[in-house]
């Protein structure tokens, strides 16, 4: 199965630096099972949302300042003055939140299909870490406008590491170079968003060298056992993802050119004051479930704790879950629990939007709670009494049920 | 080499240079990585802006000004003397963070309460005049503040932080 070529140029340069061979080896001749289904799109398209971010990122670098005198007006002058500014700071704003829609899909897709599980428990673990750089990147980069919601937003996130038992308030003045966020946390915050992406790239590096060791899963939660099973990245999945990216660009256009500010708040207009804060701060979209368990316990400490553990729990995963069938296509009980714990997400992600008060708090409290019953309880103990349904005996079969004529081997 | 050399003359002389070569390199890295860690602390310019001198001779009784030290908001209140009976009336043990307002004021100035204006649940900016209590309430978490700057409900841990401040006269304070 290596690389074969006649031109003895490629010949020369391959045999001394196998480029060529380790990109056809990937993007090439990789096999994936042939039944690949819509929610296996979301990796492909991740990757052109990483290069689309770091491009955009590095020219929107080449005109803005990182100084509290100039922050938000150098991102006017972006948006009025510098060619095409506008395109590229909507792109690179609603970017991230694109970016982060195809992350839970993806990560949702994971939790559906069982692709934590054994043997791929690096791959979903680099995943979430991955998902925590994303995270930070996000936060920072939201920063950097130096708006209210910049400024409150930095100021709250940062003096979550307060609550922390003796080196707290050391801890946050070190990461604001200051008794309050100012100069210099803009400043590192500017620097680190610049480079955390190349930190995320490195990761993807890994995520995909992961994924290529122990192969893709894919909706029926078996392994591929013959040539029937598989069929070759390309042409196959290079067609079905350049797809994927047409049908996700256009969300992303209708966004970027009609509603390049609906994602975002208003409130971030207004250039930061660290004398009066907003009357209702809420972060991105893309963190309000976990804003949401981070206001649902009243005690500070074991808030941040809880919204810390939201995330770090999905580590463990791979072993809480104690079923050895993968998919939830073959788990009758599974399948419910999974669309109810995304509604819980859902629930979650609305409550952190509303002001921590009355009904919304019990709501928010509710669904915190839930979060955690379905990891650390449900699905260790569905693994024990879910009878699963029986699954087929290879990919091929379930697949060409019903068409007989069809005959396997034909993609060997 | 073998197992046998090991033991032999130079082994115990090799496991010393070992060790103590680790135990350089170790000290060394620490010592090289410390200036890249503290360069993210406070630096010189920052910890000379310590300290603000504010005159007060313009705040009425029932008023609030909001005044700004080391790029934190300081809250310098003059309180009415029903906010004063109002902070003295609660008993010190029923409080989430335990403090007589006798402690939080300079001793003879009862009327003049300065608090860091800095929530200290997450740092959000509380408003002055309300809340449950009429002291200070956080909009960020719903932390309510009474009139000694005293957490009494919401997420808050601690009280409104009293800074290091001086009568230098009358009707001048410095703060830091």
């Amino acid at each position: 199965m290596s690389f074969q070529t006649d031109n003895k140029l490629i010949k020369w340069f391959d045999d001394r630096l196998p480029l060529v061979s380790v990109m056809h080896h990937t993007f090439v001749q990789h096999p994936y099972p042939r039944n690949l289904n819509v929610a296996y799109q979301f990796g492909s398209i991740l990757g052109v949302m990483l290069t689309l971010q770091i491009v955009t990122g590095i020219v929107l670098a080449m005109h803005y300042t990182a100084h509290t005198s100039m922050a938000f007006d150098s991102v006017e002058h972006i948006m009025r003055d510098v060619n095409y500014g506008w395109l590229l700071r909507y792109m690179h704003a609603n970017g991230a939140s694109m970016f982060f829609i195809a992350v839970y899909l993806h990560m949702f897709r994971g939790l559906y299909y069982g692709s934590y599980k054994a043997p791929r428990e690096m791959i979903w673990m680099i995943g979430v870490v991955i998902l925590l750089v994303m995270m930070a990147t996000g936060f920072m980069g939201y920063v950097l406008p130096w708006g209210q919601m910049s400024f409150w937003g930095a100021t709250v996130i940062t003096n979550l590491f307060s609550a922390l038992p003796v080196v707290g308030d050391p801890i946050v003045t070190w990461l604001w170079g200051g008794f309050a966020v100012d100069n210099p946390t803009l400043n590192r915050f500017f620097s680190l968003h610049y480079l955390l992406p190349f930190v995320i790239f490195g990761l993807v590096f890994l995520h995909l060298v992961a994924l290529h060791q122990k192969g893709s899963t894919n909706p029926l939660g078996i392994e591929i056992k013959g040539p029937a099973d598989y069929i070759s990245f390309h042409p196959y999945f290079t067609v079905k993802d350049f797809f994927g990216f047409a049908a996700f660009g256009v969300i992303f256009a209708v966004f970027v050119f009609w509603f390049p500010n609906y994602l975002g708040h208003p409130d971030n207009y207004i250039p930061a004051d660290p004398l009066v804060t907003p009357a209702h701060i809420v972060p991105e979209w893309y963190f309000l479930p976990f804003y949401a368990i981070l206001r649902s316990v009243p005690d500070k400490l074991m808030g941040v704790l809880a919204m810390f553990a939201a995330i770090g729990v999905l580590f463990i995963l791979p072993w809480l879950d104690r079923s050895r069938v993968r998919s939830a296509a073959f788990r009758p009980q599974y399948k419910w629990f999974f669309w109810i714990f995304a509604l819980d997400c859902i629930v979650l992600g609305y409550a952190g939007s509303q002001p921590a008060e009355g009904n919304m708090l019990i709501v928010s409290r509710i669904a915190t709670i839930y979060y955690f019953v379905h990891f650390i309880f449900l699905m260790p103990v569905l693994g024990w009494f879910e009878r699963p349904k029986p699954l087929p005996t290879s990919i091929s079969e379930a697949v060409l049920a019903g068409k007989a004529s069809t005959s396997a081997g034909e993609n060997a | 080499m073998s197992a046998a050399s090991h033991g032999g003359d130079g082994g115990e002389r090799r496991d010393f240079l070992v060790i103590t070569a680790g135990a350089f390199v170790g000290v060394g890295a620490v010592g090289l990585v410390w200036p890249f860690v503290d360069q993210m602390n406070p630096s010189a310019d920052v910890l000379a802006l310590s300290s603000t001198e504010v005159d007060i001779s313009g705040i009425e009784p029932g008023q609030s000004v909001t005044i700004s030290w080391r790029g934190k908001p300081v809250f310098v209140r003059r309180r009415t003397a029903a906010e004063i009976e109002a902070a003295l009336a609660v008993d010190v043990d029923d409080l989430p963070d335990p403090e007589s307002d006798d402690a939080r004021h300079k001793e003879g100035k009862a009327e003049w309460l300065v608090v860091l204006g800095i929530c200290t649940h997450l740092g959000c900016v509380p408003l002055g005049y309300a809340g449950d209590y009429d002291g200070w309430f956080c909009p960020c978490h719903g932390s309510h503040y009474d009139t000694s700057g005293r957490i009494r409900k919401g997420p808050a841990p601690a009280n409104l932080e009293v800074p290091e401040y001086a009568f230098l006269t009358d009707t001048q304070i410095k703060i830091g």
